[in-house]
């Protein structure tokens, strides 16, 4: 065996254990890791501006691949930095690993220089962390960490690490990654075969089911399998934000997003629905509306792999505990035992229904002549991009336009803030996905203030050569916000306005980039062309918006799924 | 409805501030708790004392289990036919005069409880019984004399019969 010090252990570990890149930011409590870090020729280092961008590529690297994202920072405010990527991923069940250096071990508790209980601070946000006591825990603890965060329902890990165990003087043979076991750990793989007997015979009963897909699908690599069931059963599917890419949006079997800002026939199918199947989702409030009047006809089937989603808001008739790959395949049996194709219900009349709610045509909206509408902005970028590009959102309506207008064909092409919401996520996290995807379109859509969060790191591109193309819906404010204040504080716009926005276009020039700007209708097309079509360039398109666009249709606050403001045409 | 939760948990850095945390995160209430190692000194037992009806019961096992450090978890029924449980309390009462050394003598021989620690001024009582029996005590001394101070463990319970949790 060679001997190693605690820094060269961690360099060789992350190796082991299939790093090729490390999004990171460096400073005392981690020096002699990035010095081990210089001699790696497989882990390639992505110096970030800030160490929550770091961990939000990390997290959107993880996102786009389905391996472990993985960053490493400084100790104290390094460590603190990257406190909201480490809360938006954990709300969103992504597989991440956040190495954070530390004091050394005899100052821990004595208000040291850049000190801080990283464990005590991270706890409620991650999956689970710990504190090495010595370089030996280092390739054991790191080895957990990616079993952790990538098995059961995924999540951020944290490994804090004080400077002593890294001590280049000290050396120890290191061991190898070997294969985890933790006796107290141990997620639920398969489905009870009884409950899934009980579901399906439900699919065999219904005549007016819902499936619903969630995100767990995407994170457990079952969208093959679930649209495989979706084609078998034919029932109409609808998703969560998180479940979008899961079924095609071109589909004729899907009826879209459901929820605040869900399409009207996908609410309204749930309101009406006989059979609510839902995999891989855990009845965020924002898909609910209150949760009382939540789908009051439907039995309700819940899949997913965690056991505590369930029956935690929506109380389910049949809950299944399981991964969602597993669950499918034993679903399918059972749907053959069940000779599902020679036993079920006519949906013919349901289809009709919702048919009509189709034809309503929820998503059409009121055109202003003069000014770009940030519907076509999107619509535009899909016709373009064919749905092949990896779109990447912040929050706010241009994240929930997006969700709408911008039909997803396959998974892991939208990244977003679901459960977190985060402002700032977006441009880090199409970073993360473009070094992932170097072959792909990779498009943020953001708005002129999420994008001011996280702005530092178009140095980070120019750095690396990461060509991401940035679209910012510019309205001159933080439009949902300004969108509940019109709606609901009498139009009093309070610190909402943004009138002192930098000129995106000469900012994007300032850090070696390319920069152009739209504000007339028809120029929209030639720059949308044009901005794909320099591949090599990373290009900020700041197109300027209608600022009184809004996100319709939009549920009423407090009511059933079907209670909806719509669109006045 | 009180419940009875006991969980066994690795005995590492940082293990019991996960639990802890998660019933304050959750909202769940902590009405007691106690802790230490089993005979097993990488494993602790800890009891915990909390209120809620069987929903929330439910969601506190389930969010516990998710703990990685969490080895298992039950649910105690708080009843005598379900679990053995005690507490131990120690109480310390002024005893200056003849009528109050009188009065705890009194009390600690109806209750069954024992003076510990005698000084002139001064008695600790000590008494192990169930929650309810020692609310009973504490409110019978507190009519009758001074009460200093009191010290009371949380509750410690084992189910009965074959029911066990084991690593
Ligand atoms: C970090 C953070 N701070 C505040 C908010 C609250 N918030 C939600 S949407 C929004 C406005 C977003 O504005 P912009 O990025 O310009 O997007 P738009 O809504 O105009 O499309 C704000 C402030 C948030 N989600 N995240």
């Amino acid at each position: 065996m060679t001997m190693m010090s605690g820094a060269q252990m961690l360099v060789h570990t992350l190796e082991d254990l299939g790093v090729e890149y490390l999004f990171g930011y460096p400073g005392g409590a981690v020096l002699d890791i990035y010095d081990a870090l210089l001699d790696s020729k497989k882990i390639k280092h992505i110096l970030a501006r800030h160490e929550q961008g770091a961990a939000h590529m990390a997290d959107g690297y993880a996102r786009t691949t389905g391996k472990v994202g993985c960053c490493l920072v400084t100790s104290g405010p390094g460590a603190t930095n990257t406190v909201t990527a480490i809360a938006t991923a954990y709300m969103d069940s992504i597989p991440m690993v956040v190495v954070t250096g530390q004091v050394i071990s005899p100052l821990i508790g004595s208000d040291a220089f850049q000190e801080v209980d990283t464990v005590g601070i991270t706890r409620p946000i991650v999956k689970h962390s710990f504190l090495c006591q010595k370089a030996s825990d280092i390739p054991k603890y790191l080895a957990q960490a990616f079993y952790l965060a990538s098995t059961g329902r995924p999540g951020p890990v944290v490994v804090d690490v004080p400077k002593d165990c890294v001590r280049p003087s000290d050396k120890f043979e290191y061991p190898g990654v070997s294969e985890v076991k933790m006796k107290s750990y141990n997620p639920t793989k398969q489905g009870h075969k009884g409950q899934i007997k009980r579901a399906c015979k439900l699919l065999t009963q219904a005549s007016r089911p819902v499936l619903l897909v969630g995100g767990g699908v995407i994170l457990g690599n079952a969208a093959d399998k679930f649209n495989d069931f979706a084609k078998r059963v034919n029932m109409p599917v609808a998703s969560t934000l998180m479940g979008l890419g899961v079924m095609s949006g071109e589909d004729p079997q899907f009826l879209g997003m459901v929820g605040m800002h869900g399409t009207y026939e996908a609410n309204e199918a749930l309101d009406k629905c006989d059979l609510l199947f839902a995999i891989g989702l855990r009845f965020d409030d924002r898909v609910t509306n209150d949760v009382a009047k939540f789908c009051p006809a439907a039995k309700i089937v819940h899949i997913d792999v965690d056991p505590a989603s369930i029956s935690k808001t929506v109380v389910a008739d049949v809950p299944i505990v399981g991964q969602a790959a597993n669950v499918l395949d034993q679903i399918k049996e059972a749907l053959d035992e069940l000779d599902f194709e020679n036993n079920h219900q006519d949906l013919s009349e349901w289809y009709a229904q919702i048919q009509k709610n189709k034809a309503l045509n929820c998503l059409s909206y009121k055109d202003n002549a003069n000014c770009i509408m940030p519907q076509e902005v999107i619509s535009c970028l899909y016709k373009h991009t064919k749905g092949d590009a990896i779109i990447a959102t912040d929050v706010g309506q241009h994240q929930m336009f997006t969700a709408l207008y911008y039909k997803f064909i396959k998974p892991r092409t939208f990244l977003t803030s679901g459960g977190l919401g985060t402002m700032g996520y977006g441009f880090p996290a199409a970073i993360g996905a473009k070094v992932a995807a170097m072959d792909k379109d990779v498009c943020l859509i953001t708005g002129d203030g999420s994008f001011q969060m996280n702005i530092q790191e178009l140095s980070t591109c120019l750095e690396f050569g990461i060509p991401v193309k940035v679209f910012i819906i510019n309205n001159h404010t933080l439009g949902m916000v300004r969108q509940w204040q019109k709606l609901f504080y009498n139009g009093r716009i309070s610190s909402t306005n943004l009138n002192s926005n930098p000129d995106f276009v000469a900012l994007a020039k300032a850090y070696g980039h390319e920069g152009m700007r739209v504000t007339q209708k028809d120029k929209l097309d030639e720059a949308i062309t044009q901005a794909l079509s320099m591949k090599d360039k990373l290009v900020i398109v700041d197109i300027v918006c209608d600022i009184d666009a809004k996100v319709l249709p939009m549920q009423q606050p407090k009511g059933c799924m079907a209670d909806m403001f719509l669109n006045e045409v | 409805m009180r419940h009875i939760v006991s969980i066994l948990l690795e005995n590492e850095t940082g293990a019991l501030s996960r639990v802890v945390g998660l019933f304050s995160q959750r909202g769940y209430n902590i009405e007691t708790i106690t802790a230490a190692p089993t005979e097993d000194n990488t494993i602790s037992r800890i009891t915990i004392s909390t209120n809620g009806d069987a929903l929330v019961i439910e969601r506190i096992i389930k969010q516990l289990n998710k703990l990685v450090n969490v080895i298992k978890v039950s649910c105690l029924s708080d009843d005598e036919n379900g679990a053995v449980q005690r507490e131990i309390l120690y109480v310390k009462l002024l005893a200056s005069t003849h009528d109050a050394r009188e009065e705890i003598k009194f009390l600690c021989d109806i209750f069954n409880a024992d003076i510990v620690d005698v000084t002139p001024e001064i008695f600790v009582v000590q008494f192990v019984e169930c929650t309810e029996e020692i609310d009973r005590f504490l409110k019978a001394l507190k009519e009758q004399v001074n009460i200093i101070e009191t010290v009371r463990s949380g509750v410690c319970a084992v189910a009965r019969g074959d029911h066990y949790l084991h690593s």
